[in-house]
């Protein structure tokens, strides 16, 4: 029993530790993303506050627009839809599919996050022009930077997925399992902020 | 391990990790080294964290600021509060030794997700010397380890953004430290290990960790609109822009308040987990102990206005939080009666670690009588932002988890290192750190009571003679260390040998030689279903044939 003991050419524990320490990344990712909720909802939690006790000052605009933000809800949650047909698609083995899959979601995040720059820019005010508008900005544009990377996620996972030498197959998926949770959990988020950004 | 990667390239791993001492400089992916890695740049912050108190109680020795300029004591005050939190406490208590005594505990070869684990420490170093670099590239942060608006706000950019910046990748560090932690201990346990069987440092971690994770993103996410009034010129937290400091006040101490207890109870862990070794006594109360770290789990996360209430809070916010933070004393007094019956009638060993320990109960339950005064309205108005609250704070921080992480030294030395620590040396230390301590905080609480205000580096001149007293503390802290700082060096090359297990200690890091392997054991991991099992005479405890076998094991 010495501390200079490596693993090196140990392959019989090496499997040994396969059974004693199964997959934990969605786990991992799970809890991960309860911490970054636990952002958001710092976010909204302020804008709620603010609303409750910091009312708009004269002559001050915050006014918001329904139907692109619609639109935009729209579109992600039908881009989770189609994310979830990508990930049938790789569990029965069909790169093609999932992958026409993977691009339409992705084709949809990019939509999304055009439609929210085009909101901003029509948008009457501007990001230090008053309480409401900066946290609007903070909170969509901190979402705004997870849909960014979601839709990275996404390409990536795509580029992965290729039929031949790709990393996504049908039997080990993970990357896609983890952007679909990540992608659920962007939409989810949205949903929230929505309702609380928008319809409050 | 990552366990999804191919066989082959997991052998092929370790080759690609150096051995001897320059893995402790290197992207090491092993929980033990990373433990150790977090200990040593813990401690090395300590002691710049340390000179600077000595700074502040050098600046108190006197009642006009004579030796820095006002914005310098602001300055040092600021990276005082920040690195002792942030660089020193917080990655110890739950970085080093969580990383190094959790996989032990839950019978795993490493933690759950070690790559992950070795980004959460590397975040650490440079976050800590761009913290202090500020200091002398631009002028560090002056308003407090707090940073609340508009003082934040108001005072030079370049210092509070740089604090933010370091600010947010500790906490970036702490998340991810705090998921690999949940993981492991929910996911990675041995199979037949049970849950009610795990050592209490494990429960501690996992209160600690779902803390860490609900909370510190709140933070982050704080200070990055903070970051936005500095930079953007938003108006969040700006009165000036129609904005509102309280709100600040409310996202920080949900953050802040948790982060005392991310702060002790993994201390508390550390302390169940010693007394019995050295009381030779099973841990008193496992079952309540449990249940006490998960209510003040859940009551620490609803409390946190207490720190506010001269903030304009309403009475009923007062009211529900006074009530609230009134019921911690209970759980936490649970466990301070538990570890008394845990010492009652036993076999106690006063060496330096159970000393410390000691200490620790004495100090902590003055720190928790003062945080009960605390939080009651009437007498909070009467001594907020005074000294009394610096005594209260250190009392529960110093001598509540620093002095345990003195004893977790003293105890875990010989397994780290494979040598015994000096006990002499080790006892005189106590007795300095514990005399320094209490001369230095004990007569702040007068201070406090008597109104002289904290975070001033003036003060009226009838406090001189008390505030003398207090920095003579200081220094015999100060010295303190250096019989440890000789201590653990002097040991490392020529301390006794210690053995596996020198403590004839139960939990499983002693089942294994030390130092141990690098999967921990050679063989399967023991399955210690009664981690605390002091109940019998040691010579009918066959300790030399359980190292790194299954002494308790079901016959797996």
């Amino acid at each position: 029993m010495t501390s200079t003991l490596t693993r090196t050419g140990d392959d019989a524990r090496d499997d040994h530790n396969h059974e004693e320490h199964g997959d934990h990344r969605m786990f991992g990712l799970a809890t991960f993303l309860v911490a970054d909720a636990m952002t958001f909802a710092g976010f909204f939690a302020a804008y709620l506050t603010f609303k409750a006790v910091n009312p708009l000052p004269e002559g001050a605009i915050f006014e918001l627009e329904l139907p692109l933000p619609i639109l935009n809800t729209v579109l992600l949650l039908v881009s989770s839809a189609t994310f979830h047909k990508a990930g049938q698609a790789i569990r029965q083995g069909d790169h093609g599919r999932c992958r026409r899959w993977l691009l339409i979601s992705a084709a949809l995040g990019i939509a999304f996050l055009a439609s929210q720059m085009l909101e901003y820019f029509t948008l009457p005010f501007g990001l230090a022009d008053n309480l409401y508008a900066s946290t609007f900005y903070a909170a969509t544009g901190f979402h705004g930077l997870h849909v960014t990377l979601g839709a990275l996620m996404i390409l990536i996972v795509w580029w992965q997925a290729r039929p031949e030498g790709g990393r996504v197959t049908a039997e080990n998926h993970f990357p896609l399992e983890a952007a679909e949770l990540y992608w659920h959990f962007v939409d989810g988020i949205w949903v929230v902020l929505f309702v609380i950004l928008y319809l409050l | 391990m990552t366990v999804a990667t191919p066989p082959d390239i997991q052998s092929a791993a370790p080759r690609l990790q150096p051995s001897g001492w320059i893995r402790y400089f290197s992207f090491s992916v092993d929980h033990k080294v990373i433990g150790l890695q977090y200990l040593v740049c813990g401690f090395a912050f300590y002691l710049v964290g340390g000179a600077l108190a000595g700074a502040i109680r050098t600046e108190l020795a006197s009642p006009v600021s004579d030796f820095m300029a006002r914005d310098v004591y602001n300055q040092v005050l600021t990276l005082h509060g920040t690195v002792m939190i942030f660089l020193w406490i917080v990655p110890v208590v739950n970085g080093a030794f969580g990383n190094y005594l959790i996989p032990f505990y839950v019978g795993a070869r490493d933690m759950a997700f070690p790559r992950l684990n070795a980004v959460a420490f590397w975040l650490i170093p440079p976050a800590g010397l761009m913290l202090i670099s500020s200091y002398f590239l631009t002028g560090a942060a002056q308003s407090g380890w707090t940073a609340y608006p508009p003082l934040s706000i108001t005072t030079p950019a370049a210092g509070q953004i740089i604090w933010i910046l370091s600010v947010l990748l500790l906490g970036g560090s702490s998340i991810f430290g705090g998921i690999n932690f949940i993981a492991t201990i929910l996911k990675l346990r041995r199979p037949g290990l049970k849950l009610m069987q795990l050592p209490m440092y494990c429960w501690a971690m996992l209160g600690t960790s779902i803390l860490v994770v609900l909370s510190t993103p709140v933070l982050a996410g704080t200070l990055v609109l903070l970051s936005f009034d500095i930079v953007a010129h938003t108006g969040f937290f700006n009165p000036g822009m129609g904005g509102n400091v309280v709100v600040y006040q409310h996202l920080f101490w949900f953050y802040s308040h948790p982060a005392v207890y991310i702060m002790v109870l993994p201390a508390f862990g550390l302390v169940s987990e010693i007394l019995p070794v050295h009381a030779r006594k099973p841990l008193f109360g496992y079952v309540t102990m449990v249940y006490s770290i998960m209510a003040i789990v859940g009551l620490g996360l609803i409390v946190w206005a207490h720190h506010m209430f001269t903030s304009g809070t309403p009475p009923w916010m007062r009211l529900f939080f006074t009530i609230a933070t009134a019921f911690i004393a209970v759980p936490t007094g649970i466990k301070f009666f538990n570890w008394l019956a845990t010492l009652w009638g036993g076999r106690i060993n006063l060496n330096s670690a159970m000393l410390f320990s000691c200490g620790f109960i004495v100090n902590f339950v003055l720190g928790g009588i003062t945080g009960v005064a605390l939080a009651q309205v009437p007498f909070d108005i009467h001594v907020h932002d005074t000294y009394f609250v610096v005594a209260h704070f250190h009392y529960i921080v110093f001598g509540g988890s620093v002095f345990v992480v003195f004893a977790s030294v003293y105890h875990w030395y010989p397994k780290f290192t494979g040598r015994m620590l000096n006990e002499g040396l080790g006892r005189f230390h106590c007795a300095l750190t514990f005399i320094g301590f209490n001369l230095c905080f004990g007569p702040q609480h007068w201070l406090g009571l008597n109104g002289m205000p904290r975070r001033v580096a003036e003060y009226d001149p009838q406090f001189t003679l008390i505030n003398q007293i207090s920095s003579v503390g200081a220094l015999l802290m100060a010295v303190s260390t250096l019989p440890f700082l000789w201590n653990v060096v002097q040991s490392a090359f020529s301390g006794r040998i210690a053995g596996d297990n020198p403590w004839n200690a139960l939990t499983p890091e002693w089942l294994t030689s030390s130092p141990p392997p690098v999967e921990n054991w050679v063989g399967e991991a023991p399955l210690v279903e009664e981690p605390y099992g002091y109940g019998v005479p040691i010579d009918q405890l066959d300790l030399a044939a359980a190292s790194g076998r299954d002494l308790w094991s079901s016959g797996k």
